[in-house]
C-alpha cells in the first residue's frame, strides 16, 4: 500500500485505509450505519445533480469562492509573501460550512430526519445548526462542558438557530468527550438521525468524505494562486490542524505540486507531531496516549485544536514525509491573532492563529526563507474568541 | 486446558442457562474478592473489563466504573497479575477497547492474557473487518475472541460473524450503549433467534439486562446472559462481595427456572 493519497487525491481509499491508518473501528451496531453513509456518499458524489445542488449552496448561500487576500503589511514585516485563504469570510465564519452543507444535503437525500454533531470551538456546531435550519432538519450538538463555558458565544448562536446543545460532562469535558458522546448517542438513533462529523476523523467513510467536501478550499486557492503569484504555486501551504479538515482541504489542492505542506497543531494537542499509533473514535491514527494506551487529555486555548488525535490521512502524509506537522503554543497563537488584527484588520480564530504563529516564527529562517511565498488557510474568524483575547490583552492594553 | 467454548457448550448442552456477570478490573481494592464471590454464586464465566479512558460503547455506569478503576491506578498488567493470583475455576473473558489490545501488539496482548489464565476476549471496537490479526493472535494463544452481533446486523453478515466468532457470540440486545434498562429490549429475542438459526455456538445476550426477570426472559431465546451495569452500579454504591454474590444468586435462580432448549430447538 503506497501513497493512495498521492496517486489519486479523489479516489475513495480501499477499506477506508490511508496506509496503515484509517479503517472502521466501530462496534458492530454502527457498521450498517457507516456502510449506509459510504454507499450514499459514493452515489451522491458521482451524481451531477447532487454536485450542482452543493455548488449552488456554496456560492449562493455560503459565499464561495472565498477571497485569497495578500497580507501586504504582514508580508513586508516578515519578508515573505503571505497569502490568506479567507475561510473566515464563508457563511457562519469558518470552513466548517463547506463540509456541513455537503453532509446535510446527503442526510436529506438519505431520508434522515435529524442531524447530530460534536463540536469543540462551536464552529462546526454552528455550521450544523445553520444547515439544519436551512434544510428543515432538527439538530442536536454535543459539546464538552468546558467548551460550553469558554465558547459561550457559539453556544448561544446554536440555540438561536434552533439547535439543542447537550453539555458533556465526562473526561476532559472537551472535543474528545463530545465526540465519544455523539457516537454513543448515534448508536441509538441510526435509523432516523445522520451523524454529521466535523473533521477528517471517525470511521470510514468520514475522513475521506470530509476531505472531499473541504477540498474546495485547496481547489479555489490553487486557481487564485495561479493568478496572484508569479510562480503560480506557493512554496509553502500552511494550515492549523485539530482533526485536520481545513488542512486536508488545503493540502488536497497542492498535494500533487512541489509545495511544502505544513500542518500546525496546538502544542497541547499535537496528535500528528507527538502522537503514537492507536485507535479511537472509529479510526486508527496517531494519538496522544500514555504508556498503557490510555488517551491523554489535550489542552489548548483553541477549543477546536483541543483534540488528542489527528485524522488518518494526515498520519499517512506524515508517514510518507509528504507533509510536516509542527506546533505552536497558546501564547504564540494569541500573539499572532493580535498581530494579524493590527497589521491587516482581520481578527482570526485562535485555531487559525496557530498557522500564522508558525509563519511568524519561521519567517526569515531556513524553514521559511526570506522572499518565499506561503499560503495560509485562515480557517475562521475570531468573534467567538473575543473573551479569551480580552483576558489575554488585559483591559488596559486593548484601548 | 479445555477451551472456553468447549466449557460453555458442555454446560449449555446439559440444559443449563449460562450466566456471565461483568466486573471492571481494579474498580475496588478488593475486586478479586468480588470475582471469587461471583464465581461461587453460580457464574459460568466472568467478563473482566480492562478500563479504557474513552469507553465509547459504555453508558454512565461502566464509564464511572472505568474512571474509578483508572484513578485507582488500574493497568492491563496489574489486572492480569491479580487474575493470575486469584485462581478461580470459572473461565475469565477479558473485555477491553482496541487501543489497549493493540498498544503493544495483539500478539503480546493475547499471550499475556493466556499467561494469566484468561480464556476469552471481547473487543467491541474490532468489528469483523478489523478483527483479523487480533483473531489470529488470539487463536495462537488459545484465547477465544468473541465477536459482537447487533439487531441491525444483516443476515449474511450475521452468518459471517457467527462463523468467525470463538467461544460464544455476543448478541447486543439493543441499539445503544451498556446500562440498566427498565425492560428487556424488544430487539433481544429476535436477534438471539436469528443467531441460533445460523450457529450452534453459545449465544449470549447482553446490554441492558438488569433484573432476574429480564435475565430469565432473555434466556428463553439465548443460551446465556451477560449482566454488567446492574452489577457495577451495586458495586459503585458500595456493595460488598456478599451482596454482589447475592445479586448474582438471584440471577442464577431466575435462569434455573427457564426451561432448557429442546433438541428440536437446538441450532434451529
Ligand atoms: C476556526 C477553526 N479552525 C480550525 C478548526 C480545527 O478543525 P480542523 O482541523 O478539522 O480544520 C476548528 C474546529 O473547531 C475551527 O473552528
Amino acid at each position: 500500500m503506497e501513497a493512495l493519497a498521492l496517486r489519486d487525491p479523489t479516489a475513495a481509499p480501499v477499506a477506508g485505509r490511508f496506509g496503515r491508518h484509517g479503517g472502521r473501528f466501530v462496534p458492530e451496531p454502527l457498521i450498517p450505519a457507516c456502510e449506509e453513509v459510504e454507499v450514499a456518499f459514493a452515489e451522491a458524489w458521482a451524481d451531477a445533480g447532487f454536485r450542482a445542488d452543493l455548488a449552488w449552496l456554496l456560492s449562493r448561500y455560503a459565499g464561495r469562492p472565498t477571497p485569497l487576500t495578500p497580507a501586504l503589511r504582514l508580508s513586508t514585516e516578515l519578508g515573505v509573501t503571505v497569502l490568506l485563504k479567507r475561510e473566515d469570510l464563508a457563511h457562519t465564519g469558518s470552513h466548517k460550512i463547506n463540509n456541513v452543507l455537503g453532509q446535510a444535503l446527503l442526510a436529506r437525500r438519505m431520508g434522515k430526519r435529524r442531524l447530530l454533531a460534536e463540536t469543540g470551538a462551536g464552529m462546526h456546531g454552528v455550521a450544523t445548526a445553520t444547515a439544519g435550519a436551512l434544510l428543515g432538519l432538527p439538530v442536536t450538538v454535543f459539546m464538552g462542558e468546558r467548551d460550553v463555558e469558554r465558547q459561550a458565544h457559539n453556544v448561544f448562536r446554536m440555540r438561536l438557530l434552533g439547535a439543542q446543545v447537550v453539555p458533556v460532562r465526562s473526561g476532559s469535558r472537551t472535543l474528545k468527550d463530545a465526540t465519544s458522546e455523539a457516537m454513543r448517542h448515534w448508536v441509538s438513533v441510526t435509523e432516523e438521525a445522520y451523524y454529521c462529523v466535523g473533521s477528517v476523523i471517525g470511521p470510514h467513510p468520514y475522513p475521506w468524505m470530509v476531505r472531499q467536501l473541504q477540498a474546495v478550499i485547496g481547489q479555489e486557492a490553487r486557481h487564485q494562486c495561479a493568478e496572484q503569484l508569479p510562480a503560480g504555486t506557493p512554496e509553502h501551504v500552511v494550515a492549523c490542524v485539530g482533526g485536520g479538515s481545513n488542512a486536508a482541504g488545503a493540502f488536497a489542492g497542492f498535494v500533487d505540486t512541489s509545495a511544502r505542506l505544513v500542518g500546525v497543531e496546538a502544542a497541547g494537542g499535537a496528535g500528528a507531531a507527538r502522537g503514537e499509533i492507536g485507535v479511537l473514535h472509529g479510526f486508527q491514527s496517531l494519538f496522544l496516549q500514555d504508556e498503557q494506551g490510555q488517551i491523554r487529555e489535550a489542552r489548548s486555548a483553541a477549543a477546536g485544536l483541543d483534540y488528542p488525535g489527528v485524522g488518518p490521512e494526515h498520519a499517512h502524509l506524515r508517514d510518507l514525509g509528504r507533509a510536516e506537522y509542527v506546533t505552536a503554543t497558546d501564547e504564540e497563537a494569541l500573539a499572532a491573532a493580535v498581530r494579524l488584527a493590527r497589521a491587516e484588520g482581520i481578527v482570526p480564530a485562535i485555531e487559525s492563529a496557530h498557522a500564522l504563529a508558525w509563519v511568524i516564527r519561521a519567517a526569515g529562517t531556513t524553514e521559511l526563507p526570506t522572499g518565499s511565498s506561503v499560503l495560509v488557510t485562515l480557517s475562521g474568524r475570531g468573534d467567538k474568541d473575543i473573551a479569551t483575547l480580552m483576558t489575554y490583552l488585559g483591559d488596559g492594553e486593548a484601548e | 486446558m479445555t477451551s472456553l467454548e468447549t466449557r460453555l457448550r458442555l454446560r449449555r448442552d446439559r440444559g443449563r442457562k449460562l450466566l456471565m456477570p461483568y466486573l471492571t478490573g481494579g474498580v475496588t481494592p478488593d475486586w478479586t474478592d468480588h470475582l471469587r464471590a461471583l464465581a461461587d454464586a453460580g457464574a459460568d464465566a466472568i467478563e473482566v473489563g480492562i478500563p479504557f479512558s474513552d469507553p465509547t460503547l459504555d453508558g454512565v455506569t461502566i464509564q464511572e466504573a472505568s474512571d474509578v478503576a483508572l484513578c485507582r491506578g488500574a493497568t492491563t498488567a496489574g489486572i492480569l497479575a491479580d487474575l493470575s493470583r486469584s485462581r478461580i475455576d470459572v473461565p475469565v473473558v477479558v473485555s477491553t477497547y482496541a487501543n489497549l489490545a493493540l498498544r503493544r501488539g495483539a500478539d503480546r496482548f493475547c499471550r499475556a492474557l493466556a499467561d494469566a489464565g484468561v480464556q476469552g476476549l471481547i473487543v467491541p471496537d474490532l468489528p469483523l473487518e478489523e478483527a483479523g490479526s487480533t483473531g489470529a493472535a488470539a487463536r495462537a494463544a488459545n484465547v477465544d475472541l468473541a465477536l459482537l452481533a447487533s439487531p441491525a446486523t444483516p443476515a449474511r453478515r450475521l452468518r459471517d460473524i457467527a462463523e468467525r466468532s470463538r467461544g460464544f457470540v455476543y448478541a447486543v440486545s439493543l441499539m445503544g450503549t451498556t446500562g440498566e434498562r427498565n425492560q428487556l429490549a424488544a430487539s433481544a429475542a429476535g436477534l438471539a433467534r436469528r443467531l441460533r438459526g445460523v450457529t450452534d455456538r453459545p449465544v449470549f445476550l447482553g446490554f441492558g439486562i438488569s433484573t432476574p426477570a429480564q435475565a430469565a426472559a432473555a434466556a428463553r431465546d439465548a443460551d446465556g446472559v451477560i449482566v454488567g451495569a446492574a452489577l457495577m452500579r451495586r458495586l459503585l454504591d458500595g456493595a460488598d462481595p456478599a451482596s454482589t454474590a447475592g445479586f448474582v444468586r438471584s440471577l442464577r435462580a431466575a435462569l434455573d427456572g427457564v426451561p432448557a432448549r429442546t433438541a428440536a430447538d437446538a441450532g434451529g
